[in-house]
């Protein structure tokens, strides 16, 4: 069966569990709603819905670039020298030991109620798996490769080595990185958004939570789960396409 | 080639560990003009590390390991980089070393290994094409000194025939330096046979085979030829 054809077979029988459920137990709308009422709450608030989409997807991407981005040069930094790999090292276990919940409302503080804190935030938890799967990949260059190179390089090319071997090597584990860093870029803006916000799925999660519009949320969140996973298949396919002389061996 | 003085490699009072084992002590070793000089030994015995002290990607202890004119190499396992085509790998050394590929000159070379038209990635390719293609790459390095470290191990008997002959010829003119254990691939390739056993290793056999190459089932029945194997053989096992 092709991954589309089996994801859908399994989000049905999720939706018939879920339907099962709310019919077998009878519980109100504003504790459980059923999937058509959902279905209904959402179709009624669409604009409402997807203007604040809208917003989260921005924060997820432009999130997911600077993250990537900064992840990538901090990788790069290290391999290049290893006096910066010294001070960036720590610093990078560090980034990953801060609680992100915490943090957030002092971005909110800091950044005020826009965008900017979202994408901080975003930025900070993608960051980190980019960076370590990247330095992980450019610090295990195959030592044949390596071998080979210094003999055809000669002395004192060590950053040419870094870019036509050990940088083409690793791409491999930075694909492994932005898929990771990718598949967290929904709950880091969503993180952003209840610390603190006007807009986005997050806000309207608490929004609608807040006015027993239940039906409303369980939208919200299952268009925010779409979103993560919509995200997730495009990085994936693009991430391939940096690599495209490995095999998939399923 | 630039130097003035003929290519060489001169080991003296060389000493050389690995993962704190004595592999070699005070070993002297001298080779110099050309042809193949093939070190032969057992597995384990520490003919690579040599290998890779000479190519100066390992330090030594005591003594002095001097080489004299530019040095290629050929590893085991190629060192054929996974991401890039035919024409990419054999012109890597020039952008390692900041100049500009010569694409003509590797598709010549590549014409000349036998491969006019090969495509694809490394993953691509059999086990004989890329021993092919890592022989062009040490052709478009040409270094006077070429170092190959049992670069024909893993293939199949018939291909192996046949890149031995193509090695031969490509190799012609040059001080080339190969270590294997097997034998009869250095009775197939050497110009002289240099074995090493013992722990630390030490040089149990230095033989000019007479008459090269020999082509094992060719030759066999040669007695020159199968005393000279037999040599190698006790050589081999004579550790103390």
């Amino acid at each position: 069966m092709k991954p589309a054809l089996s994801a859908l077979a399994v989000l049905l029988v999720l939706l018939a569990i879920w339907q099962g459920v709310s019919l077998a137990t009878g519980l109100p709308a504003y504790i459980l709603p059923s999937p058509a009422e959902t279905l209904a709450a959402g179709w009624v608030q669409r604009d409402f819905i997807a203007a604040n989409a809208l917003v989260t997807f921005s924060e997820m991407v432009l999130g997911f670039l600077a993250g990537s981005l900064l992840g990538a040069l901090c990788a790069l930094a290290m391999a290049a020298a290893s006096p910066l790999r010294r001070v960036l090292r720590p610093a990078l276990i560090a980034s990953q030991a801060i609680p992100v919940f915490a943090l957030a409302p002092l971005f909110v503080v800091w950044m005020g109620y826009g965008l900017a804190p979202k994408i901080a935030i975003a930025t900070l938890v993608i960051f980190f798996p980019v960076a370590i799967a990247f330095a992980d990949g450019l610090r295990r260059t195959p030592p044949a490769l390596l071998d080979a190179a210094r003999v055809m390089a000669g002395p004192g090319a060590r950053l040419r080595i870094l870019r036509h071997v050990a940088l083409p090597a690793a791409l491999p584990a930075l694909a492994t990185g932005l898929r990771l860093g990718a598949g967290v870029a929904a709950i880091a803006a969503v993180i952003g958004e209840w610390a603190g916000s006007s807009a986005g799925l997050g806000y309207l999660m608490l929004w609608a939570n807040s006015r027993t519009q239940v039906p409303l949320m369980f939208a919200a969140l299952i268009v925010l789960f779409v979103l993560a996973i919509a995200f997730s298949a495009l990085i994936d396919l693009l991430t391939r396409r940096l690599t495209p002389w490995l095999k998939e061996t399923d | 080639m630039g130097t003035h003085a003929p290519p060489a490699i001169r080991l003296s009072g060389l000493s050389l560990a690995y993962d704190g084992v004595l592999l070699f002590r005070d070993l002297d070793f001298e080779t110099a003009g050309p042809g193949i000089t093939v070190l032969l030994g057992p597995s384990g015995v520490g003919k690579s590390s040599l290998l890779r002290a000479i190519a100066g990607l390992t330090p030594t202890g005591s003594g002095t390991a001097l080489v004299q004119g530019g040095i290629s190499l050929m590893a085991q396992d190629n060192a054929l980089l996974p991401w890039a085509g035919a024409a990419a790998n054999v012109t890597i050394g020039a952008r390692l070393r900041g100049e500009r590929a010569d694409p003509a000159r590797a598709a010549a070379l590549l014409k000349s290994v036998g491969l006019p038209a090969i495509e694809g990635p490394p993953d691509t390719w059999s086990g004989g094409m890329k021993k092919r293609v890592a022989l062009a790459r040490l052709l478009y390095e040409d270094r006077p000194i070429a170092l190959l470290d049992e670069p024909f191990a893993a293939l199949d008997a018939l291909t192996r025939a046949s890149i031995h002959a193509l090695a031969a010829r490509l190799l012609e003119g040059r001080t080339a330096l190969l270590v294997t254990h097997d034998p009869l691939e250095a009775l197939a390739l050497a110009d002289r046979i240099v074995v090493l056993s013992g722990s630390p290793a030490r040089i149990a056999l230095d033989e000019t085979p007479p008459q090269r190459p020999y082509a094992a089932l060719r030759d066999a029945l040669d007695p020159a030829y199968r005393r000279l194997h037999a040599r190698i053989l006790a050589a081999l096992e004579a550790a103390p």
